[in-house]
């Protein structure tokens, strides 16, 4: 479904700088592939790189996303190909509310595919069922894209917005970070709800364990230095866990 | 503002940033008409307008607002030539004065509002709001002059003004004047000038927003601040979509 292939890329218009190092991974059709790995060693890049953020620019590599060269594609056609970015520091849309912007949103994508868009009342219908599974009213949705959203809603607003769009692919960016206890669980078995299908996949780039307790993956790599250092299962990510990156890289370069 | 007898130039405070070419073209006859609207004590009053085309306009509105009365005026400037639309206004006490403009548009046409807000008996308020989104070397103007007399005491007066400029190029001018003589009265104004926000248009990329459509939402929502307060809704979805039109017509 996704395959990376030897990439190489920089950050920075001005003073570019290499980020990405000869960065490979397949991902392959019903996987959930957590990639775990120190600051800085440019997991966000990977997710920027594969989302076509701006600055972003990759030197050398390719990425093929559905038998298509993701790079040939614009941002908004990856979107309508099937990718989803699930953002870190999700952005805050002033005077535009969360229904006007997802539906524009949906049915662009469906405009790209060539299939009917939704009415008015066919997405309402859709919106609330999606918000519902990440115990999200319709109050909410109405209101502005993330504006006053606290650090928790911003995510599980996310969640929302995956669920709605119904995207092949999801990169999800930190998705844990800034969640309590029991929002981890809600944003967990979202994921869960709307990607674990034999069709779909997902890139969950996290930091800790607690997420992957709930959204259990088949795959655990590490990236270190802008490279996929290490791939193995789950029990992986219990042994970063318990023993830390510069243990487990250290036995590995043994 | 006295009538024209003679044109305006640049040295004129009121026409600065004027397209004088424009002004010429119309001649002293073009530009010297003014409306008259007279509101009795407690009338209040709600006034749409969209203007612009393709050659120089220049609307000119003279209020006088009783007591206790309500004016609001509304207007949507969005012509291919230069279009100035005046506005000179005179509160009774406990009055009120609304205004919301939108200027849009590229090309190299000079759009631009000039107001004159007399508070000239207390416990007035006045409140203004304007968005500039230009293009090409198009520009956007807003001269806001708020005059408050001696003994206009509690007058709250506000002006707001924020331009988004989508090309290099392209200009936005807010020139807030206050003359105040009374102690204890609030004027407050504001003018931000900027570009879209990069992130957030990176951010509707990512969920399948081509750039046009991206652009009109992120358009649409910075311009919706100046017709909040128009409460007809059928009003204020026609001034958004004289604006908006606009936008659709541009080659961005």
């Amino acid at each position: 479904m996704l395959k990376i292939t030897d990439l190489h890329a920089t950050v920075g218009e001005d003073d570019p700088k290499t980020i990405l190092k000869g960065l490979s991974l397949e991902i392959p059709a019903g996987e959930v592939h957590a990639i775990m790995g120190p600051n800085g060693a440019g997991k966000s890049t990977l997710a920027h790189v594969l989302g076509g953020k701006p600055g972003y620019d990759v030197t050398s590599g390719s990425v093929e996303f559905m038998g298509e060269d993701l790079f040939d594609l614009d941002p908004h056609e990856r979107a309508a190909t099937g990718l989803f970015l699930g953002f870190q520091y999700p952005v805050e849309i002033p005077g535009v509310s969360n229904v006007q912007f997802l539906r524009e949103a949906l049915n662009s994508q469906r405009k790209f595919r060539e299939e009917e868009p939704l009415s008015g009342g066919e997405f309402l219908k859709l919106a609330k069922e999606k918000a519902g599974l990440l115990k999200m009213d319709m109050e909410m949705l109405k209101r502005q894209v993330n504006v006053g959203f606290s650090g928790g809603e911003k995510k599980r607003a996310e969640m929302v917005q995956m669920g709605i769009l119904d995207p092949i692919f999801a990169v999800l960016d930190e998705t844990d970070s800034g969640l309590d206890i029991d929002a981890l669980r809600i944003v967990g078995e979202g994921i869960n709800s709307i990607m674990r299908d034999a069709g779909k996949s997902v890139l969950l780039i996290t930091h800790y364990q607690r997420l992957l307790d709930v959204v259990k993956p088949d795959k655990v790599s590490i990236l270190a230095g802008g490279r996929i250092v290490q791939t193995g299962g789950p029990e992986l990510a219990l042994r970063l866990e318990d023993e830390g990156y510069d243990a487990v890289m250290a036995e590995m370069a043994a | 503002m006295s009538e024209v007898t003679t044109l305006p130039t640049r040295r004129d405070e009121s026409w600065r940033y004027s397209d004088i070419a424009a002004v010429q073209k119309l001649g002293t006859a073009g530009i010297a008409e003014w409306q008259d609207i007279v509101l009795a004590d407690g009338e209040e009053t709600v006034l749409t307008f969209i203007v612009g085309s393709d050659e120089p306009e220049v609307t000119r509105l003279r209020l006088k607002v009783g007591d206790r009365a309500t004016a609001a005026i509304f207007a949507t400037s969005a012509g291919s030539d230069y279009t100035r639309f005046e506005i000179e206004v005179t509160l009774g006490r406990g009055s009120h004065f609304e205004f919301g403009g939108v200027t849009i548009g590229g090309g190299d046409a000079v759009r631009e509002f000039v107001t004159q807000t007399v508070h000239a008996e207390p416990d007035a308020t006045s409140n203004q709001t304007i968005r500039a989104v230009h293009w090409g070397t198009a520009s956007g103007n807003f001269l806001g002059e708020i005059k408050v007399a001696r003994d206009a005491q509690k007058t709250d007066a506000a002006q707001d003004f924020k331009g988004l400029l989508l090309e290099a190029g392209a200009g936005a001018n807010a020139v807030p004047q206050l003359e105040i003589f009374a102690d204890d009265v609030k004027c407050a104004h504001g003018a931000t000038v900027g570009q879209l926000d990069e992130a957030a248009r990176y951010y509707m990329a990512a969920r399948g927003l081509p750039e046009a459509v991206a652009q009109r939402l992120l358009v649409q929502a910075f311009l919706g601040d100046a017709f909040v307060e128009l409460d007809d809704e059928e009003g204020r979805a026609k001034l958004l979509e004289a604006a908006l039109s606009a936008l659709e017509s541009a080659e961005l």
